[in-house]
């Protein structure tokens, strides 16, 4: 097999630096594997260890630091018969943190070659994720600070089925990136090397001493038995493949004459947990079933299990441009918190606005005509009083009527919801204007 | 016809499936998620690729490694994810990798309110990247828009091989409103044009063209893409001459091209001595603000934006004819305003604006035209 590195291009690394020996083990590994350029991507990001991508013959893929692997992500899914190999330095450890982890967890198809020389080579030596406290490094005494990142060891804990960690100079170096990119998930080689131009100008550092150090750590060397499973990509596609094609949106076609001619505006003042979203929807549904142009905007607390929930509607024969509301025409007030957060409305009513008023609920005085129902007196459920609502305003022919309202519940549900909705709203005694 | 009920991102994803994205990758916010949602829908079923990434950063990157693949890709985010995606927009500024990345704006600044709708992010959009390099920014004010202007943007992304964003805004993206499917009239799609120069160089462009031709990686030509300044070769360069070309040649196949894809609609008025200016929701109530005044016999002319980046200012020019003042308005404290007093200058220009939360009002804008 011929070589994949790039002639016009021969490595342009410090003399003695260990990144050149890898690229060459690399090439090596690429040519025991009968890979072809066209069958591999090398992604990598910022630092020495960004320059490999220039010096092969193959796909590459250059980009910001830390970031390889999210572009190496990207690129396998998209094309999964791709050999993508990605090259970070120590440094990518630390920023690139998240996205190690992420990779790990997802186990998708990629081989991680960490170049990792303790030191950030291209800014001036600064410290990084891997650098020893006890290293005289560009940073001042800040690493004396902090504890060096394991590589392996982090990336076992989450989850990574093959972790190895070893010397650039260990013979064997092309079987053991071999074996790691014929490895089917995602593999990761912490390969500890020398920068010549920072690290050891300033600490003594030789292959000898590397080797000395990584015999006195737990061996990485290959696959992590806890935690195989399914290669990513290919599962995910089995998974793909057996969800249901989203069916095209409900379309309406209007059958009903409109109650009004004017544009009516409605809020639905609830707590959450009573359905005041379904419902609106639905009001707004019955609205189209009378070819009426409707819009719904919602308001409620991101903690959707308590606090206000409220619906705002317009059903209108026009275009409705400003869908903001102002002057609602028909409040409905089902729930404390909703009537609490929207009090200001209540003052714009006029005596032409109704206020459908749930027994038990306060609503501040008004000029609005009020009228009463108590839901909770027939037996009717909190989380029901929404819908309930809908079916009041049908039968005082608010807004709506009730064979819109039963075409709207008809086209949104199905099944036992259908049959308890339409029983709820065909079934529910009106009240009476107070 | 057939009324369908439908919030802007649905449309916004239903856009993005119909003009042929089949990779999605997002993480989840407020006001977006709903997008994210619906793709994780309707991907996977078509053989297509939804992910939620473990951050924005990654989910923009996932998006970049896939469009790099030949994909067509899609993100969405609200303000505090642009200013993550930031580095990786310069990336696919520089490195002219197609991407649609919508932006569901939200009251800022940072994390701000999740659930309250502004247009914050207009100018962030164009200048929040490295190198100030022209994008192309679109602005729905409703969701019919939503669906169309996706579709437009995927097409203009594929043509100039760049980002473009789709402006929307909390009060379109999760307010639902009423459309007519049948009478979405999207264009028709525009694919990427394959590199026909052979030996292939990555950044070479045709005779008289400003993109080059696109070759995806992972093909049977050896493709290479980099974020580092770099000559039509794909390689590092610090040749000044080169640079420059290539620069120019990026600014202006975005500039030089905005006649194509200025999307505005313009409402004049007999008599009018006034235009109302707006975009995104807002242009909603511009709109009924105008009506409002002419029904009081103040006829008031309307331009709405749906291009907002880059600025079409011919179409601008022409909409404002010779009328004496321009009334913007905008959900912010004053951004897109400051290119209008650039592009007329001798017009008396006036602000209306808001950033509290809620929708401008029609009688606050009709009130800004009679006494502003």
């Amino acid at each position: 097999m011929d070589s994949l590195l790039n002639a016009a291009r021969p490595p342009v690394f410090c003399p003695g630096c260990s990144h050149e020996r890898i690229t060459h083990t690399l090439d090596k590994a690429f040519r025991q594997m009968g890979l072809t350029g066209e069958r591999i991507c090398m992604v990598s990001d910022i630092g020495c260890s960004g320059l490999f991508d220039t010096f092969f013959h193959t796909h590459a893929l250059h980009g910001l630091h830390g970031r390889a692997l999210t572009y190496a992500a990207g690129l396998k899914l998209a094309r999964p018969e791709l050999t993508v190999v990605v090259t970070m330095g120590d440094g990518g450890q630390g920023i690139g943190g998240a996205h190690l982890l992420a990779a790990c967890r997802r186990n998708l198809d990629l081989t991680l070659l960490v170049l990792n020389n303790f030191n950030f080579g291209m800014t001036g030596g600064q410290y990084s994720a891997t650098t020893p406290p006890g290293a005289a490094v560009g940073s001042g005494f800040l690493n004396q600070l902090e504890r060096p990142l394991d590589v392996c060891e982090v990336a076992k804990a989450a989850g990574a089925p093959y972790g190895v960690r070893c010397s650039a100079y260990r013979n064997d170096l092309p079987d053991v990136i071999q074996r790691a990119i014929e490895f089917k998930g995602f593999s990761v080689v912490d390969i500890w090397g020398i920068c010549p131009g920072r690290f050891s100008k300033r600490n003594r550092l030789t292959p000898k001493a590397i080797e000395e150090s990584l015999d006195r750590l737990t061996p990485a060397d290959g696959p992590v038995a806890a935690n195989q499973r399914r290669e990513f990509g290919e599962h995910y596609r089995e998974l793909a493949a057996a969800q249901r094609v989203v069916p095209p949106p409900l379309a309406v076609t209007p059958r009903f004459a409109p109650v009004s001619a004017a544009r009516q505006e409605v809020l639905l003042l609830g707590s959450a947990g009573q359905r005041i979203l379904t419902a609106g929807e639905l009001l707004c549904l019955a609205g189209l079933h009378a070819g009426l142009k409707a819009t719904q905007k919602n308001d409620y607390d991101i903690t959707v299990l308590r606090g206000p929930s409220i619906s705002e509607m317009i059903l209108s024969p026009e275009e409705i441009d400003y869908a903001g509301i102002d002057r609602p025409s028909v409040l409905v007030a089902l729930g404390p918190e909703g009537v609490a957060r929207r009090k200001k409305a209540f003052e714009s009513l006029d005596e032409q606005s109704i206020v459908l008023q749930a027994a038990g609920v306060d609503v501040p005085a008004c000029r609005a005509r009020l009228h009463r129902v108590d839901l909770k007196a027939q037996g009717i459920k909190s989380t029901d009083w929404a819908l309930a609502s809908l079916g009041v305003l049908a039968k005082l022919g608010q807004v709506i009527r009730p064979e819109m309202l039963k075409a709207a519940i008809e086209a949104r549900l199905k099944g036992e919801a259908l049959a308890s909705a339409l029983k709820l709203v065909g079934g529910v005694e009106p009240g009476e204007w107070v | 016809m057939p009324l369908t009920l439908m919030e802007g991102n649905e449309a916004i994803a239903r856009g993005a499936v119909a003009a042929g994205c089949r990779f999605f990758a997002g993480y989840p916010i407020t006001p977006a998620t709903t997008i994210l949602n619906h793709m994780l829908a309707m991907l996977p079923p078509l053989g297509g690729v939804c992910i939620q990434g473990e951050d924005e950063i990654a989910s923009i990157g996932l998006c970049l490694g896939a469009s790099m693949a030949g994909m067509k890709v899609l993100t969405a985010t609200s303000g505090p994810g642009i200013s993550l995606y930031s580095e990786q927009i310069s990336f696919a500024i520089g490195s002219e990798i197609p991407i649609v990345i919508v932006d569901i704006q939200r009251l800022g600044p940072s994390t701000g309110s999740a659930t309250r709708g502004a247009d914050g992010d207009v100018n962030f959009l164009r200048w929040g990247s490295s190198g100030g390099l022209p994008v192309i920014v679109l602005a729905p004010a409703d969701v019919a828009d939503c669906y169309r202007l996706t579709v437009h943007a995927f097409n203009l992304a594929e043509q100039y091989r760049c980002p473009v964003f789709v402006a929307s805004n909390k009060e379109i993206a999760m307010t639902r409103e009423t459309v007519e499917l049948e009478h979405l009239d999207a264009p028709p799609l525009i694919e990427r044009t394959p590199a026909a120069i052979r030996p292939h160089l990555p950044f070479q462009t045709a005779a008289g063209e400003r993109v080059p031709g696109f070759l995806p990686i992972g093909g049977q030509t050896l493709v290479r893409q980099t974020s580092s300044t770099h000559g039509p070769d794909g390689y590092i360069t610090t040749d000044a001459a080169e640079i420059t070309r290539m620069l120019d040649r990026m600014k202006q196949k975005v500039e030089g091209a905005v006649a194509r894809f200025s999307f505005v609609e313009h409402v004049p008025a007999e008599g009018a001595d006034t235009l109302i200016l707006a975009y995104g929701v807002t242009a909603r109530a511009a709109g009924a603000a105008a009506r409002m005044l002419a029904s009081q016999g103040r006829p008031v002319a309307l331009l709405v934006l749906k291009t907002l980046w880059p600025v079409p200012e011919a179409a601008i020019r022409r909409a404002a004819g010779d009328v004496k003042r321009v009334v913007v308005v905008e959900m912010n404290l004053g951004q897109y305003v400051h290119e209008i007093e650039r592009v007329l200058p001798g017009r008396v220009v006036s602000f209306c604006g808001q950033m509290d939360g809620k929708l401008i009002a029609p009688e606050t804008i009709a009130e800004a035209v009679t006494h502003g």
